[in-house]
């Protein structure tokens, strides 16, 4: 019972710090494609910058507006925060750690459902959206929480889909044993890349990424679900954003990069299995992220009938077809037809 | 049509290829435009430790020159009000009196000179008419104000110390008229 509330508090201390210095590093990264230098004022690299805009938020006038649903509008950040930190909690961050009075399992909770809590959680984060939205009684409030929210309904299907072709593969929901299937270099990528191209595209249109980002689009709707947001609770909105752009990069490299697996980790054993295991799943899950704010910073944003166009007419029949290859081929090599 | 400047390009609304259609190929082509973007080198100017060296003919805020001997040059002909586009220039004559030559190089000179900075479009006309030598525009910037009154530069603003001298050597205008 310590073990697993000691690694909460670590894996919430790591999320919310990860997210922080995400903001950081979405600077500098914007920056470095745009030969700029980004944020280099607050500290040795600007390293100090997130905690700068932090106390900004802190400090600016927590504001009301008057028209609007007050609990709702306070109850919105504080879904979306909640719900992305929540999903943490199934992530199997490494291998045991070996102690003398027993193994520590690097995981909260290994729910045997852990990929559907997973998907299941992420779609109530959109309520933070949506109610966000709707109690600000504003309507590009409104406008980019009816974005957000059909947008989620979208490109949940083929997400939940693509997911469908893992699961099928590995035999199990739980992320544990989809990660044990993984073993060494035996990635879910090689043999599933185009499920992974459609969960990919989907978890950026989850996440209201760009080019996904059409529930915040500032050109459109003046910043769509957050206008009315100031002080923390906008910075709430915005960190529950970092904090899911962190644990859906951890998804994704769980579901196809093998998680924290990585080749020759036959030959280690013991805490340098679990310590090495670990570093892993970090390296994939801050190449992830990196990979999703470079395309931030590299595509322009869809227009909204593309996107449903691209969800609906495009990925979905993809996913299925690839979903009903997938079933053909286990089908055959298990031997159902003989 | 013949093309004048050979670089018109032949536009067309032929439908988009297969490949085109995946969207993918272009989208791996912009992130590796966006990647080489990663090792160039930036353009950044860190600003308040270095800064940009002006033009030579750059014209910011203007100064009223004295010769060696520190007297004024402005003799309040009034040439550089009149060559003023945007009427920024006014100025009040006066006569030299005894005793006065140290400060006034001749005999009449600016009691009051005053420049509307808001109104200067900083042209540059009244350096070129100036027969004297006695304005110039310098690569010093005009700071901000708060009040509009402030903007309107007397004497006091305008002429040069003798402990601070402007260099305007730099200036294309400088010495063009002495030469003549």
């Amino acid at each position: 019972m310590l073990e697993k509330l000691i690694l909460v508090g670590i894996i919430f201390t790591i999320s919310l710090v990860i997210a922080m210095y995400a903001t950081y590093f979405e600077r500098k990264v914007a920056a470095w494609f745009q030969d700029r230098i980004g944020p280099d004022r607050a500290g040795p690299f600007g390293l100090l910058q997130p905690l700068a805009d932090g106390v900004k938020m802190f400090l600016k006038e927590d504001f009301i507006p008057r028209n609007s649903d007050k609990w709702l509008f306070i109850m919105g950040p504080g879904i979306a925060m909640f719900t992305s930190l929540m999903t943490s909690t199934i992530i199997p961050w490494g291998p045991d750690i070996v102690t003398a009075s027993g193994n520590i399992v690097l995981q909260v909770a290994d729910f045997d459902i852990g990929i559907l809590f997973i998907l299941g959680v992420v779609s109530v984060g959109v309520y933070g959206i949506m109610i966000g939205g709707w109690a600000s009684n504003n309507k590009f409030s409104l406008f980019g929480a009816i974005r957000a929210s059909s947008q989620m309904i979208s490109y949940e299907l083929a997400m939940g889909i693509s997911v469908i072709t893992i699961v099928m593969m590995t035999g199990s929901l739980s992320l544990r044993d989809i990660t044990e299937a993984q073993h060494g270099m035996n990635w879910n990528i090689f043999y599933q890349p185009l499920a992974f191209v459609i969960f990919f595209v989907c978890s950026l249109a989850e996440l209201n990424r760009a080019p996904f980002d059409l529930a915040e689009c500032e050109s459109e709707l003046i910043g769509g679900y957050h206008t009315e947001y100031g002080s923390m609770k906008l910075g709430f909105f915005l960190f529950a954003e970092y904090v899911g752009m962190f644990i859906s990069s951890a998804v994704i490299s769980i579901l196809f990069f093998g998680g924290y697996n990585f080749p020759g980790m036959d030959s280690v054993e013991g805490n340098t299995l679990a310590v090495l295991g670990v570093v892993a799943l970090f390296v994939k899950i801050f190449f992830f992220i990196f990979v999703i704010m470079w395309i931030r910073w590299t595509l322009p944003r869809f227009r909204f009938d593309q996107l449903m166009h691209l969800g609906w007419k495009r990925l979905i029949p993809l996913a299925l077809i690839n979903l009903l290859v997938t079933g053909l081929v286990i089908a055959f090599t298990s031997g159902w037809f003989n | 049509m013949q093309s004048l400047s050979n670089r018109s390009k032949v536009v067309s609304d032929k439908p988009m290829t297969f490949m085109e259609k995946l969207y993918l190929p272009a989208i791996l082509g912009g992130m590796w435009i966006t990647f080489t973007h990663l090792f160039r080198k930036h353009n950044t100017l860190k600003y308040p430790e270095q800064t940009k060296a002006f033009a030579p003919v750059y014209r910011g805020m203007h100064v009223l020159k004295r010769d060696e001997q520190g007297r004024e040059n402005c003799t309040a002909c009034g040439l550089c009000a009149v060559a003023c586009p945007a009427e920024a220039i006014t100025m009040v004559a006066n006569e030299r009196e005894q005793g006065e030559e140290h400060l006034y190089r001749e005999e009449k000179y600016a009691e009051i000179y005053e420049i509307n900075m808001l109104r200067c479009i900083f042209c540059g006309l009244c350096e070129e008419a100036c027969p004297k030598e006695a304005i110039f525009l310098t690569d010093r910037l005009v700071p901000t104000e708060y009040e509009r009154a402030d903007f309107i530069y007397g004497k006091d603003k305008l002429v040069e110390s003798m402990d601070y001298r402007i260099d305007i050597t730099d200036r294309q205008s400088t010495g063009k008229r002495t030469e003549k």
